[in-house]
């Protein structure tokens, strides 16, 4: 049935469903995964850092780009449509700065790029983009943080915590287990990393964390930090496993 | 008629308008900008068409800031200078022409080397040790060439401009308001009194 509906984008399979979009969705359940949390006046995004091969230069393999001095996305998928879409983005950003004298909103970036990615489903000839992207920022004056997320369907929303990629649903039951309202800075970073080690086995070195104020500074956090807040994590996991020994230790003597 | 003036000295790049805005006989505005910050440490000074100044002038500075943010890396005053003199040189040759005069002063954070550029409306540019645009040019480039040296200080510049200036005060028919000076170092830019 799947066979002869999948080829051109352009064509509704008779249930309803867009092949080639599905299989785009496909390709970003293979990426790297990304995930962001919304605190009370901060955004964090995290991503897992592909595991650089020998001779790579890894200064040169960035998952976490920046649109606009207060715009950053992660993505997952075909990092090279990431490329051509992250530079459409850019380009946005400076063309409203000039045309309308105000920087974007985080909403109105998020729309024009979900715009690009649902072009792209319904036009001969193209495929759609391979990336669903994770988007934060603060609205220009504003001190609220935003969070959305597009895919490549062109569908976008808004979230207060989001895993996209390897394992994404893992890390989403994670989330919405741990997750709470108006989390302080290192609340939402430490949710972050926690939810990344879920996926990501071999700690802090694979993980890359990037967090942005209400005073739109984005602040690529050093591995060294990052390594801090995985090893206070391990420490308080087993504590916690301790504490749960005790009772039925005590119980025995 | 809008005066630019730019003095380089020894790690720095002293720039200084007037700050009329004035049609025909009317003058509208006396405390007008005629510059856009490029970036960190370019400074942009613009003079000519009414519009086409304003309209080329942030154009420049948008396609500098995607620069940047697209590559990571902050423009050099020179790549700077470049990138705005073929954007004068390919309009030239279009149906309408930009008709704007330039000024460029910036500090190479790399190189630590202040440099400045006069680039006109036909595309043409020159890096120079101090220039000037319009009118003002046939009555400070003289005061300019007599006292500037390539270790001009911040204070000897300001008062190499603030000759300058009087000088255009005096000899000059129109009534330019108050001049609007910066300096570019490796701090950045920031405006100044002399």
């Amino acid at each position: 049935m799947a066979g002869s509906y999948d080829r051109a984008l352009t064509v509704f399979s008779p249930d309803g469903h867009l092949f080639q979009v599905e299989y785009a969705l496909e390709a970003v359940r293979k990426g790297t995964c990304a995930v962001g949390v919304r605190g009370q006046n901060c955004v964090v995004l995290g991503v897992e850092k592909k595991s650089v091969l020998k001779l790579q230069d890894p200064r040169t393999v960035r998952k976490i780009v920046m649109l606009d001095d207060h715009i950053c996305m992660a993505f997952a998928g075909l990092s090279a449509d990431a490329r051509v879409l992250v530079n459409k983005a850019r380009i946005e950003c400076q063309s409203h700065r000039l045309t309308v004298e105000d920087p974007v909103t985080v909403e109105y970036i998020t729309r024009h790029i979900a715009s690009i990615q649902q072009k792209y489903t319904q036009s001969g000839g193209v495929r759609p983009f391979g990336i669903s992207t994770l988007i934060i920022g603060f609205d220009p004056n504003e001190k609220i943080p935003r969070l959305y997320q597009t895919d490549p369907s062109g569908i976008y929303s808004a979230w207060k915590a989001n895993a996209i990629g390897r394992s994404s649903k893992t890390v989403l039951e994670f989330l919405e287990k741990n997750y709470k309202e108006d989390l302080p800075k290192d609340e939402a970073v430490k949710l972050a990393v926690k939810s990344l080690l879920e996926v990501v086995q071999t700690g802090a070195k694979n993980i890359e964390i990037a967090v942005m104020t209400s005073d739109s500074v984005i602040k690529n956090m050093e591995i060294e930090e990052v390594e801090a807040i995985v090893s206070e994590i391990e420490r308080q996991k087993e504590e916690e496993a301790e504490k749960k020994k005790k009772p039925s230790g005590s119980s025995n003597s | 008629m809008d005066c630019l003036l730019g003095i380089v000295g020894k790690d720095f790049v002293l720039t200084a308008t007037d700050t009329s805005a004035a049609r025909s006989i009317t003058v509208m505005k006396k405390t007008e900008d005629k510059s856009r910050n490029l970036n960190k440490h370019i400074i942009m000074l613009y003079a000519g068409e009414p519009g086409d100044t304003v309209h080329f002038a942030e154009y420049v500075q948008r396609n500098v800031r995607f620069y940047e943010i697209k590559n990571g890396i902050e423009l050099t005053p020179e790549a700077a200078s470049k990138f705005t003199r073929r954007e004068l040189a390919n309009s030239l040759r279009s149906r309408k022409p930009y008709s704007v005069n330039l000024l460029l002063a910036g500090y190479n954070v790399k190189t630590e080397v202040p440099q400045l550029y006069w680039i006109d409306y036909l595309g043409s540019s020159v890096e120079i040790p101090f220039g000037a645009h319009g009118y003002g040019a046939y009555y400070c480039l003289s005061i300019m060439d007599r006292y500037h040296h390539p270790e001009l200080t911040l204070d000897e510049a300001k008062v190499l401009i603030k000759k300058c200036i009087d000088e255009l005060k005096t000899r000059f028919t129109m009534n330019l308001a108050d001049f609007k000076i910066k300096v570019s170092d490796k701090d950045g830019i920031r405006e100044i009194t002399v």
